[in-house]
């Protein structure tokens, strides 16, 4: 069993605290996402696991064994680095086939294996070639076989995905996934983008300021925020701030009532966050209880929605996204007409400021 | 005044400072085919005669091949001193970092009739107190190359490493490299190209050294340039002219390759 378990991690720089106290249980076989934007801590979380990184206090152990004091190579771990990091001097074959030798594996097993780890990556056929003459794509393949053929107990991964172009990102995200669920390795992911961990992991660990703020499946850190800063980096781009007064009822800090969800805190300082997807624009919804005449401010086109910044008389300012016509949505509004914009009640979410 | 204007005040600068450094060179090149039984202008004819007497001199060809050994030992001193003390300046933080990088450079810095001196007097005093010949011996010599070819070693080599991404050499530790392998296998090729300008660049910092040695050599092994010096004392001809020749024929080859496997001016 490799049970990743982190007990009171900190990292201290001379001037600043990188990461703060940090606990964290990962299950065998579980594949997390560390998200967060950059100096959140995550990288070097991942740096601390794999022995990169001496670890200030706390104690981190992989299936009841403690490497806290560990030198990387004697973790048995397989990490994956934002620039690949692929030996420019040896060809995919012998890249592959390093950690296999530092194991004193004999030469037909390594070759072997190495051929194997190649076809699972679908590169059977570039063992001889320079990593320099490979794709971006391809090497991030070549490195996935390297980390993955000496059988760690545990892989890790930097940024994976930043280095490649939208499409091709599409495509190792699947193959990552593939790959981690058909050989059950524990996982740890870092990334600082919202959509990659969401869709990749079983377990969102979203950091900030060196602390873990949220954690949870991707669909309820998305769905349930539960800060201003997570609702913010979902993608949640309408925080209204004001004061919930009990009984559903909530007061914006322009005045406006509108009706939260049945379940939200009673009372005291809020924000609501609703996404923009939710904000729906003269739809005569009669759930939409939340309805306030708005002009149109900014409309931006963005292919297949156009965003709209919408103003109440009383200043309140909220973005409402709709299909584009290129994908069959309304016609588009143009800036200072007036609107009626609606969202039901449950769409918002209540946040701490 | 016009950026055109600025470009080309700024071309016929850079040209006249090229002209400065390298009329010099051309004119002992003409020199060496000089007619004339002394040093003189104008030429009142052309031979080749001057090279052939130089390659006759004994103490031109002992010394060239002293200059030629001490050179290859002081280029195996300042690898196998530089490339550790590279390592450990560039990839870890340890109380006085600093004031050891400014020492292994301060050769660089001090004017060479200093240096050579002051290793004169230490290697008496060592004589002294330990009853052995250093100041006129092989060895000592070689000691003093070698720390003349170190602080462009440490240049150079610190330059490459500081450039070299350390997740190469993560990798490899991640993979199951214990530290000396990592070294051998990842950290050395990966800076090769610096590894061969430092070489080479050793080799001629070594050659051309005057200063230095003229305190250290011993009876009967003389440097080249020493010999030259030497020359000059007594005789004024050609002969010099036609070694220096065939010097700045080596050494701007040597200079020429070196700078193909790592930009010389980019580690300064």
């Amino acid at each position: 069993m490799s049970d990743v378990v982190l007990q009171s991690i900190v990292k201290r720089y001379e001037t600043m605290l990188a990461v703060d106290n940090v606990s964290l249980n990962i299950r065998q076989g579980e594949l997390v996402a560390l998200l967060g934007p950059s100096g959140c801590g995550k990288t070097t979380i991942l740096r601390m696991i794999a022995g990169f990184v001496p670890v200030s206090e706390g104690r981190i152990t992989v299936g009841g064994r403690d490497l806290t004091r560990l030198p990387p190579a004697k973790r048995n771990m397989g990490f994956g680095f934002q620039n690949y990091a692929l030996f420019p001097h040896m060809s995919v074959g012998e890249n592959v086939a390093f950690g296999l030798e530092m194991r004193k594996l004999p030469k037909a097993d390594i070759a072997r294996k190495v051929k194997l780890a190649l076809e699972r990556v679908r590169l059977g056929h570039l063992a001889e070639r320079l990593p320099k003459q490979l794709s971006g794509g391809q090497q991030q393949r070549v490195a996935l076989a390297r980390a993955l053929v000496i059988e760690p107990d545990v892989l890790l991964l930097d940024e994976p995905l930043s280095n490649l172009d939208a499409q091709l990102r599409n495509d190792m995200k699947l193959e990552i996934r593939e790959i981690q669920h058909s050989l059950g390795i524990t996982t740890i992911f870092v990334t600082h983008d919202q959509d990659e961990a969401l869709s990749v992991a079983d377990r969102v660990v979203v950091m900030r300021a060196g602390r873990i703020e949220q954690q949870g499946t991707p669909d309820e850190v998305f769905a349930h925020p539960r800060s201003h800063f997570v609702a913010e980096f979902m993608g949640v781009t309408n925080l209204l701030q004001g004061r919930s007064e009990g009984a559903e009822r909530f007061r914006l800090a322009t005045g406006e009532v509108v009706a939260v969800p049945a379940a939200s805190p009673a009372v005291g300082d809020f924000a609501i966050a609703v996404r923009p997807e939710s904000v729906s624009l003269n739809a005569g919804d009669p759930l939409a209880r939340n309805a306030l005449f708005a002009q149109v401010d900014l409309a931006t086109y963005r292919g297949l929605v156009i965003d709209y910044r919408l103003k109440t008389a009383s200043g309140l300012i909220v973005i409402a996204r709709r299909p584009s016509p290129a994908v069959g949505g309304p016609a588009p509004l143009a800036a200072g007409e007036r609107v009626q914009m609606s969202w039901r009640p449950e769409a918002g979410v209540l946040v701490p400021l | 005044m016009g950026p055109i204007a600025v470009n080309r005040i700024y071309a016929a600068l850079s040209a006249l400072v090229l002209a400065f450094v390298v009329l010099p060179l051309v004119a002992i090149v003409w020199v060496s085919f000089f007619a004339n039984k002394i040093l003189s202008f104008p030429p009142t004819g052309y031979t080749l005669s001057w090279y052939a007497r130089a390659w006759a001199q004994d103490a031109f060809r002992d010394g060239f091949i002293t200059s030629v050994q001490t050179a290859l030992c002081a280029v195996v001193i300042s690898l196998a001193l530089g490339v550790p003390a590279s390592l450990a300046l560039v990839r870890y933080r340890f109380p006085g970092r600093d004031a050891i990088q400014t020492l292994l450079l301060a050769p660089m810095i001090v004017p060479g009739i200093v240096g050579g001196a002051a290793l004169f007097m230490a290697f008496i005093e060592l004589e002294v107190l330990f009853d052995v010949e250093i100041a006129g011996t092989l060895p000592g010599l070689l000691v003093a190359h070698g720390l003349i070819a170190l602080p462009w070693t440490v240049r150079l080599v610190t330059a490459s490493l500081a450039g070299t991404n350390r997740s190469f050499e993560e990798a490899a530790a991640s993979l199951g490299a214990g530290p000396l392998t990592v070294f051998f296998r990842v950290t050395l090729p990966l800076i090769k190209p610096a590894l061969v300008a430092a070489a080479l660049f050793s080799f001629v910092i070594s050659f051309i050294d005057l200063e230095k040695s003229i305190f250290l050599v011993g009876p009967g092994r003389t440097t080249l340039q020493i010999a030259l010096v030497s020359y000059l004392e007594w005789n004024l001809d050609s002969t010099v002219a036609a070694v220096a020749a065939v010097q700045i024929l080596i050494i701007g080859a040597l200079l020429l390759v070196s700078d193909r496997y790592a930009r010389l001016a980019r580690a300064f």
